[in-house]
């Protein structure tokens, strides 16, 4: 299939690295500026999976199994992570009745 | 056709991203986060990942995000009330952002060879070699996993007590 644009037929290694960094870049972003204590949890997911793009890259790129290995790890953690930080959120919301970041910042009630 | 793959699902998910942080309701953010891992899962099978792109849609884009979905409707969370942040910490924090983007765009676009190319079939992690290293080399990190998944849930089910 011949293509419009001027594409090359493989994509290089550095483009889905260049693709992590972006998604990176926005979770971070979002962990910084937002204030729902739900949002910034889905922001460090958002990173998680940006860091697992790169972990598949390099595997296939090295044409070994162990990045996919890595990256099937880390979302193990993050389901173990997901349970226990939505149960934290259940708690927070629970005693103060917000989501907002910055009005649970003090540790005493 | 796999650059227009790339291109397209690559634009979906960076999208779906920024959708994700400028939406004020959670709603919104947990299903722009779906098209994220939806996209990334395609991504996974150009690179080869198949039993990874399965996972990503099943525990990922299933599992975490409705347990996403289930927190955010019980407890009926809303829009955001104010403003996201402070106009100062905004104008500190999105030029410190866009440079570690920068530089992170820039060693991977020099510190790769070029000649390095991602050839759609080249090299496949299908369950039989995951399963493969799993059990082998990778059989004790698996088995404390087991340990850490057991720790959250009584974490989780502690928490979700009464009396805390």
């Amino acid at each position: 299939m011949q293509l419009p644009l001027p594409l090359p037929a493989q994509v290089p290694l550095s483009w889905y690295l260049i693709l992590s960094v972006i998604l990176f870049v926005t979770g971070a972003a979002g962990f910084l500026l937002r204030r729902n204590i739900i949002t910034v949890f889905m922001c460090i997911e958002l990173m998680l999976n940006a860091v697992n793009l790169t972990f598949i890259a390099f595997s296939h790129q090295l044409k070994q199994v162990d990045g996919n290995l890595f990256a099937f790890f880390v979302m193990v953690v993050a389901a173990a992570e997901a349970a226990v930080g939505l149960a934290i959120i259940l708690t927070v919301f629970k005693n103060r009745s917000t989501l907002e970041v910055d009005e649970v910042s003090s540790m005493k009630l | 056709m796999d650059a227009l793959l790339f291109l397209v699902f690559a634009a979906i998910a960076v999208g779906c991203a920024i959708n994700l942080v400028l939406q004020t309701h959670p709603i919104s953010s947990a299903l722009s986060l779906v098209g994220v891992m939806g996209s990334l899962a395609v991504l996974y099978l150009l690179l080869g990942g198949e039993f990874l792109a399965a996972v990503q849609l099943i525990v990922y884009a299933g599992a975490i995000m409705v347990l996403f979905t289930f927190v955010i409707m019980l407890l009926n969370a809303g829009a955001e009330k104010k403003p996201s942040r402070k106009v100062l910490s905004t104008a500190v924090a999105l030029p410190l952002l866009f440079t570690l983007a920068g530089i992170g765009a820039y060693f991977a676009a020099t510190q790769t060879p070029s000649a390095d190319v991602v050839k759609f079939g080249a090299f496949t992690a299908g369950p039989l070699e995951i399963g493969r290293a799993l059990f082998t080399r990778y059989l004790l990190p698996f088995e404390v996993t087991s340990v850490l998944i057991l720790i959250a849930i009584l974490g989780a089910i502690v928490l979700a007590r009464k009396e805390i």
